[in-house]
């Protein structure tokens, strides 16, 4: 029952989870099924707004009921250096009128023109959602009539949530960006050092931590997709020289099929970590000097990241004796586990887990062969373990995203964001140090030894602290602390499974 | 009396509304053991879940029944049967709560007789575990509708329909969507306060207060209990609180027979008056030194908060009743409000508003008409309006993401009300300008309006 598009993207031979199935596997598609009252996890429309949403000067319109919408704009942490529209939600907010008398198509031309009319924006993007899917208006048709009748790209981007998960959403986006945006602008000023980079996302800002590095080598970012992009840039991409992919399940497709069409080559990298960073700036600058830019740059890049490596380590080792012997858990799918391990590792922190939900074959060996011991990779985790392991304090503290957030605060356990909602910067050289400098802000905390000491006051209210007027013991005298019996019986000991069933990893890539 | 006037626009531009199921969902999320479950697909309920996490900085247990595009072409008992199943043996709740979505309504199935089947086929796999079916598709209502449908079908499915023996002392509480914690314990202090023993439907101060449990529960923790839910007749009399919770004491009434007295809002004066008036009778005592106390303190702080009210303008996005309670508090301190946008237009309580016209849209209509505006009442997602306007913003509703502490703000009772004025005119008193020789020129404003400042620009984008 897939659609043709859907089961193209599960045959995506870029992918490096697919190459390795057999021809029934890969047929299936990689979504696994869900179990109805033990699923999380976003839907197909979530994981294509992240991918397109960041553009800053695009009006995003969803066609949905209230739903889609209304319960989730203005939540993610990507940040502009110019246009807010991208910031102003849009929905056809379809009422049940709407839907009976089969007013949706009309209802989403109007919002079209409504939104063209009062804020001009370069492109309007029209989101497919479940119910629009399903009562069949002929977006591509609504989107067409629109381009034609008000003289401004209109991009349908089919996108059900019931087609799939989060992930397919962000496949599919970068299909909307193939079919209806990149190679549709001609820019008269293309360069030999320019380059795209796809699936970062600028959050907190952090594109601009490492934007300058690149100014430096004068190299020329064409088009970021989608973190901080405006529409005729992500229009002009296909101009481009190179490509480097960051986040590298979300946008494999764009990748592949820019290099199909346009012949530009790309890499995986990433920025996080000093020395995945230092590998992105030169895979970077050796695929434009094959492409034929200067051929110093090589040189040029190499000393910029001499340099940089040796001010990151200096003021990484500043941390040392605060978190050597520190233990982590990393709660996450997106950011490269292995890369994020390292770097940490390399200050003398302990790395007790980490997730591998997203991670490539080659990088769950990377992270093996790094961490020496493969119990300390799991697949995702049900929150009921993952509390237990963190109320027994076998980590110092959990990096993860939002999802899991409450889990760990509630086991009286510190906690640092690392995903979709953060507020700092983490990519790049000086990204890596301020992640290493939160870490230590977090797990320093003196609140961490107040809420973990024992009540003074037993369950009746009797008082079995220190007394404050008599002096000496209290009369209920403590032998093994009560509260901590009763956690040892309700938190039994756990134990990494290798790849255990579904669980609360957060889904929240990238 | 208020004009109701509905938006003629095609688009939505930033929503003032969250959804249906999210109301249901919130409603069940204030019974003890309790798991919300989604008919639908899991993006909404993974939003939905978010979004509440966003706002209580708690975990939340919230279900799907994970639709996909199969099921919903064919249909989704299964789907249903098999959530619900499961929820059980993983989670051993006492009461799971389905809301249906805009997805599963657009087919239109008949929920109540699959759930019926369901519940009969499984008796002895779900036994002591009560379902309850909310029929919240995305399509219409809102938060503050999803809310009373849900308790309405808790009502229906649970409380027991022989009435027993009445308890001249159990009084039924229905609060709306928009108390926070510390609005539901302020309610069961007062009436506590006259020896009535309040049963609250939905009682969100138990799970959702911000404590830690020192264990996992996969369920909520706290709240109303299910056995509270069924015994609800023996209740003298029923106390529903928003113009929203009549259609929930009728039906407590109807299936019960338990007489409910309607109070249209608790902040201010009078509205708390009458409530505690109540509660005197019901109890046949008089009313304590310590509330009188309170109620004079209120007396006091509208002495002294009215001079920064008085005169001012203030525009209010919220749900029906919620619009309602805050627009009479402004007005009733001498201000005027200016703006007043609400999500639905079904509800009774609009045409009261006491402002010239209620306008039911959202954040982007609310941004043109408060346009000189001193005040922008909302949720957290007012943000931007204020930003760009350059006017403050007073959080209230839900959500709130971006503020710590919004359960344990006090809106209703004289206590409530008190807090809330010294609130709001801290806002209004950090945000005063110093009077400039320019700002008072008498021939700068000649050719504009009356307005006592200028009309901010608002940024383009
Ligand atoms: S699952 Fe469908 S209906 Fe639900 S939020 Fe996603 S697109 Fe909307």
């Amino acid at each position: 029952m897939l659609s043709p598009k859907v089961q193209a993207l599960f045959e995506e031979p870029g992918c490096d989870k697919n190459r390795a199935k057999d021809e029934k596997a890969r047929k299936k598609g990689c979504s696994k099924p869900l179990t109805p009252g033990a699923a999380a996890g976003g839907c197909a429309f979530d994981g294509a707004k992240i991918v397109l949403q960041p553009i800053t000067d695009v009006a995003h319109l969803v066609h949905a009921p209230l739903a889609c919408e209304g319960n989730s704009w203005d939540n993610r942490g990507a940040a502009s250096s110019g246009p807010m529209l991208w910031r102003t939600s849009f929905t056809t907010d379809l009422s049940e009128l709407d839907v009976v008398l089969g007013q949706g198509e009309r209802k989403l031309y109007r919002a079209i023109r409504e939104i063209v009319e009062t804020h001009a924006p370069p492109a309007v993007f029209v989101y497919e959602t479940c119910v629009t899917a399903l009562i069949g208006d002929d977006i591509d048709a609504v989107c067409r009539h629109a381009t034609e009748k008000l003289g401004v790209p209109v991009v349908p981007v089919h996108a059900a949530g019931f087609v799939g998960s989060k992930n397919l959403g962000n496949k599919l986006a970068g299909e909307a960006l193939i079919d209806h945006v990149i190679g549709t602008h001609e820019p008269d000023d293309v360069g030999a050092c320019d380059i795209n980079i796809l699936g970062e996302f600028n959050l907190a800002g952090e594109f601009w931590m490492v934007k300058p590095l690149f100014d430096e080598l004068g190299i020329r970012i064409r088009a970021c997709i989608p973190g901080d992009a405006r529409f005729l840039d992500v229009a002009s991409a296909h101009t481009a020289r190179a490509t480097m992919m960051v986040c590298s399940t979300a946008l494999i497709n764009l990748a592949r099929k820019m290099e199909e069409r346009w012949s530009i080559p790309f890499f995986e990298g990433s920025f996080y970590g000093v020395a995945d960073t230092s590998d992105a700036l030169r895979q970077i600058a050796k695929l434009l000097v094959e492409r034929g830019a200067p051929a110093d740059l090589i040189v040029r890049t190499e000393a910029v990241i001499a340099r940089e490596e040796a001010i990151a380590r200096s003021k990484l080792e500043v941390f040392r004796p605060r978190l050597e012997g520190k233990r982590v858990l990393l709660n996450t799918g997106g950011v490269k586990s292995w890369s994020v391990a390292s770097a940490l590792m390399e200050i003398g922190i302990e790395i007790v887990g980490t997730s591998v939900k997203k991670s490539t074959p080659e990088d769950k060996e990377r992270v093996k062969q790094l961490l020496e011991d493969e119990h300390k990779m799991f697949e995702g985790m049900a929150p009921r373990d993952l509390y237990a392991l963190l109320a027994r304090h076998d980590a110092d503290i959990m990096l993860s995203g939002g999802r899991t957030q409450f889990i760990a605060l509630k086991a009286r356990m510190p906690w640092l964001d690392i995903n979709q909602e953060r507020h700092h910067p983490y990519a790049g050289y000086d990204g890596m140090v301020e992640l290493v400098r939160q870490i230590d802000i977090a797990i320093h905390n003196p609140v961490w030894a107040e809420v973990n000491a024992p009540s003074p006051f037993d369950a009746d209210g009797t008082v079995i602290g220190e007394r404050v007027i008599g002096g000496g013991a209290s009369t209920g005298a403590r032998a093994a602390s009560p509260a901590s019996a009763a956690l040892e019986a309700a938190v039994p000991a756990f134990h990494f499974k290798k790849f255990a069933a579904s669980g609360v990893g957060d889904a929240d890539d990238c | 009396m208020a004009h109701v006037l509905h938006s003629e626009k095609a688009v939505s531009t930033n929503p003032l509304k969250s959804s249906q199921p999210l109301g249901a969902a919130f409603a069940f999320l204030g019974v003890a053991g309790c798991v919300p479950l989604f008919h639908g697909s899991q993006g909404c309920t993974s939003f939905a879940l978010v979004l509440f996490v966003r706002h209580f900085k708690e975990t939340i247990p919230l279900q799907t029944t994970a639709m996909d595009e199969v099921a919903t072409i064919m249909g989704g008992a299964d789907h249903l049967e098999e959530a619900i199943l499961n929820l059980k043996s993983r989670t051993k709740p006492e009461l799971i709560g389905v809301c249906t979505t805009a997805l599963v309504e657009t087919r239109g199935e008949d929920f109540a007789g699959d759930l019926a089947l369901i519940k009969a086929r499984r008796a002895e796999a779900l036994a002591g575990t009560e379902v309850v079916l909310a029929a919240t598709p995305d399509f219409s209502g809102s938060i503050e509708e999803g809310w009373s449908k849900a308790v309405v079908a808790m009502i229906d499915g649970i409380t027991a329909r022989v009435s027993p023996r009445r308890n001249p002392r159990r009084v039924a509480v229905l609060p709306g969507f928009d108390m926070t914690v510390a609005d539901i314990e302020e309610i069961r202090e007062t009436i506590e306060a006259f020896g009535l023993e309040p049963t609250i439907l939905p009682d969100v101060s138990g799970a959702l207060d911000g404590t830690v449990p020192g264990k996992w529960i996969p369920t909520t923790y706290g709240g109303t209990t299910v056995e509270e839910i069924r015994s609800l007749g023996e209740c003298v009399h029923c106390l529903a609180i928003g113009e929203n919770q009549r259609t929930a004491a009728e039906k407590l009434a109807e299936v019960a027979d338990v007489p409910y007295s309607l109070f249209a809002s608790l902040t201010g004066l009078k509205p708390f008056d009458r409530f505690v008036t109540a509660l005197a009778e019901l109890s046949g005592r008089p009313v304590p030194a310590k509330l009188r106390r309170q109620r004079s303190q209120l007396a006091d702080a509208l002495l002294d908060g009215h001079f920064h009210f008085g005169g001012k303008k203030i525009a209010i996005a919220a749900e029906p009743d919620q619009l309602f309670r805050l627009a009479t508090f402004f007005v009733g301190l001498g201000a005027e409000v200016t703006a007043a946008v609400t999500t639905t237009q079904g509800s009774a309580i609009l045409e009261k508003v006491p402002a010239d016209e209620v306008r039911v849209g959202d954040l982007g209509l609310f941004e043109e008409l408060a346009v000189g505006a001193d005040l922008l009442v909302t949720h957290s997602h007012g943000r931007q309006a204020s930003e760009r306007l350059a006017i403050p913003l007073y959080r209230v509703g839900f959500p709130i993401f971006d503020r710590l502490g919004a359960q344990h703000r006090r809106q209703v009772g004289w206590r409530g009300t008190r807090d809330l004025i010294f609130d709001v005119a801290n806002v209004f008193q950090s945000d005063l300008h110093e009077p400039t020789p320019e700002g008072l020129n008498p021939f700068r404003r000649r050719e504009n309006d009356h307005d006592s400042r200028p009309s901010p620009e608002p940024r383009r984008h």
